[in-house]
């Protein structure tokens, strides 16, 4: 590779990586700088999150919610997942095609075109306006994901391990949760993460689910922070809300990236 | 199923199994023990998933305001389908759909190409350039309105310091879809563009250099061996967009509310239910979404299996 293509990369690569930085910094930056709630002149510091935190249910009730509605999904996607992966790769049973296909038929379905008789089904089982209830929701969302991975571990294992566990005295059922799990655990992470931030950043599904203010999601509340329901718009405030939600995600991200990157393509690749 | 059959308990050849009567009751152990652990999964897919599409199904035959008790009203609600504000949101949705699968798969195919390689410092501009794909496309939107909004927005400073006048980036209908566009393709770009290189990345290196040796020059290799081999890739990346695209929802009602005729399908499917208070005809427009849903994905799927 000659030194002026290697050049014209780096200026190429620098150039676009500072384009799509730009819009993160710049938020980041609108979010400490801004008019001060104390005597309205312009400056630095944490007042736009200040003004944030006394915003309707407060922010922390928002975080709260929103925390809720992830850990519900994560865990039941990953429960279930687990089980059924487990059911779908080792053991036999009746039905277990027709499990298998009408699962992956939920990627054909993406859930706003079933949000309508979700919500009334939500209403029948009196889970309407409830965090638990839209966690639910959005865990089955998550389940054609997670039992491709899950399965895929299962059979990616090796059936030695699991016979010399039934050999030393294991039942099939003990053998999953004495040797097994410790096999899939890299899968169970992805599941868990992906619904987890899935879950969290999730939009018209809260929007239409959860009818009481104190409910609201943080993606929700900001929402209506922004639609202004008290004429102008708070810009600054708008943009501290929109660190506070993002900021979990980047972190957990740039922690996990090669984790992260290898699930986000299998599970694209797979899905 | 290969995996069925690999499972089987008592296949002869497995060393460990134990003679007569044990064998079965294991098999059978075996059976109740997958019914009960895939059990949790199977009562989630159908109480939220297989009872509401069904149930959506009912409902479009339906009359059913929001309060109220429900009637049938036979195939009425269908009418939906016919009125002028649903045609245009179809027509929007198409128009968005195009550019932004045109525009996105361009850009994401170009960063790909650019970072495919290992060198020194990639790693840096592809963790940069995927870092949008991670916040939540909520969280972009209300972002990118603070970008395009009219009272402080930082781009038409930009704009003034360039010396032109300022731009209401969402003031018109083809203002607001070209910002929109341009904000998708920031969310979204770094996520093709890895898809489209893991796909690049696993086209054999010989090929390109047996095309080198007959002579071909870097278009030639691009277009007569990278897209060909790449075709399943592609497709699926066109799937994605697709899709996507045709169920937008959070870019235009948080950046412009369906203001300026920007209001997509899924847009009117909400403003059925919960404006017009009328649950039937927002479930028959669904149904009818759905329906072309299945059939795009089916057509896609099975031009996705041809290319491999």
């Amino acid at each position: 590779m000659s030194r002026a293509r290697t050049a014209g990369f780096h200026v190429t690569g620098s150039a676009l990586a500072v384009l799509f930085l730009l819009p993160v910094l710049w938020t980041l930056y609108s979010s400490v700088n801004g008019r001060r709630a104390a005597d309205g002149e312009p400056g630095w510091g944490l007042d736009n999150y200040e003004r944030l935190a006394d915003h309707g249910g407060g922010l922390g009730a928002y975080l709260v919610n929103t925390l809720v509605v992830a850990v519900v999904a994560a865990v039941v996607t990953v429960l279930a997942t687990t089980l059924g992966g487990y059911a779908l790769a080792r053991l036999r049973f009746p039905g277990h095609n027709l499990l298998f296909v009408v699962t992956l038929a939920i990627l054909m379905v993406p859930y706003t075109t079933i949000l309508v008789p979700l919500y009334i089904l939500l209403g029948w089982i009196g889970l309407q306006n409830s965090l638990v209830g839209l966690g639910l929701v959005l865990a089955v969302f998550q389940l054609p994901f997670g039992l491709f991975m899950m399965r895929s571990s299962f059979e990616a294992l090796p059936r030695e391990l699991e016979e010399a566990a039934l050999i030393d005295g294991c039942t099939p059922g003990s053998a999953l949760w004495r040797v097994l799990l410790r096999g899939v655990l890299p899968g169970i992470v992805t599941v868990g993460l992906f619904s987890f931030l899935a879950a969290w950043n999730e939009f018209v599904a809260p929007l239409i689910f959860l009818t009481d203010g104190a409910k609201f999601t943080l993606p929700v509340a900001l929402f209506n922070l922004q639609s202004g329901s008290l004429g102008s718009v708070d810009f600054e405030a708008l943009q501290a809300g929109v660190v506070t939600s993002a900021l979990p995600c980047v972190v957990v991200f740039l922690l996990l990236q090669r984790h992260y990157v290898r699930g986000f393509t299998s599970g694209a690749l797979k899905g | 199923m290969a995996t069925a059959t690999r499972t089987r308990p008592h296949a002869p050849s497995r060393p460990t199994t134990p003679p007569g009567r044990r064998r079965k009751t294991i098999g059978s152990a075996r059976r109740r023990l997958g019914l009960l652990y895939a059990s949790p999964m199977a009562l989630l897919v159908v109480v939220l998933f297989v009872i509401p599409l069904v149930l959506m199904v009912w409902m479009s035959f339906n009359h059913w305001p929001l309060l109220g008790a429900s009637a049938p009203n036979g195939v009425e609600n269908y009418s939906a389908l016919q009125d002028p504000l649903f045609l245009r949101a179809i027509g929007f949705t198409l128009k968005y759909t195009a550019v932004t699968t045109v525009v996105l798969g361009l850009v994401a195919f170009g960063l790909a190409l650019l970072v495919q390689e290992s060198r020194p410092g990639v790693g840096v501009y592809r963790t940069a350039l995927f870092l949008p794909s991670v916040v939540g496309l909520a969280s972009t939107s209300l972002l990118f309105y603070g970008l395009f909004n009219t009272e402080a927005s930082p781009l038409n400073e930009l704009v003034r310091f360039l010396g032109l006048g300022a731009v209401d980036w969402l003031g018109s209908t083809d203002n607001a879809l070209a910002s929109t566009v341009g904000m998708i393709t920031w969310r979204f770009a770094g996520f093709y563009m890895l898809i489209l290189m893991t796909g690049l990345q696993s086209i054999d290196p010989l090929l390109y250099e047996a095309a080198r040796a007959d002579g071909a020059n870097r278009w030639q290799v691009l277009w007569r061996v990278t897209l060909p081999l790449l075709r399943p890739t592609l497709a699926l990346t066109m799937v994605l967009s697709l899709t996507g695209s045709l169920l937008a929802f959070d870019q235009f009602f948080i950046l412009t509310g369906g203001r300026h005729e920007t209001a997509t399908v899924v847009i009117s499917v909400y403003r059925e239910a919960f404006l017009s208070q009328d649950l039937g005809r927002a479930a028959a427009v669904s149904v009818a979404i759905l329906a072309v849903l299945i059939v795009v994905n089916g057509a896609q799927l099975r031009l996705l299996r041809r290319g491999r």
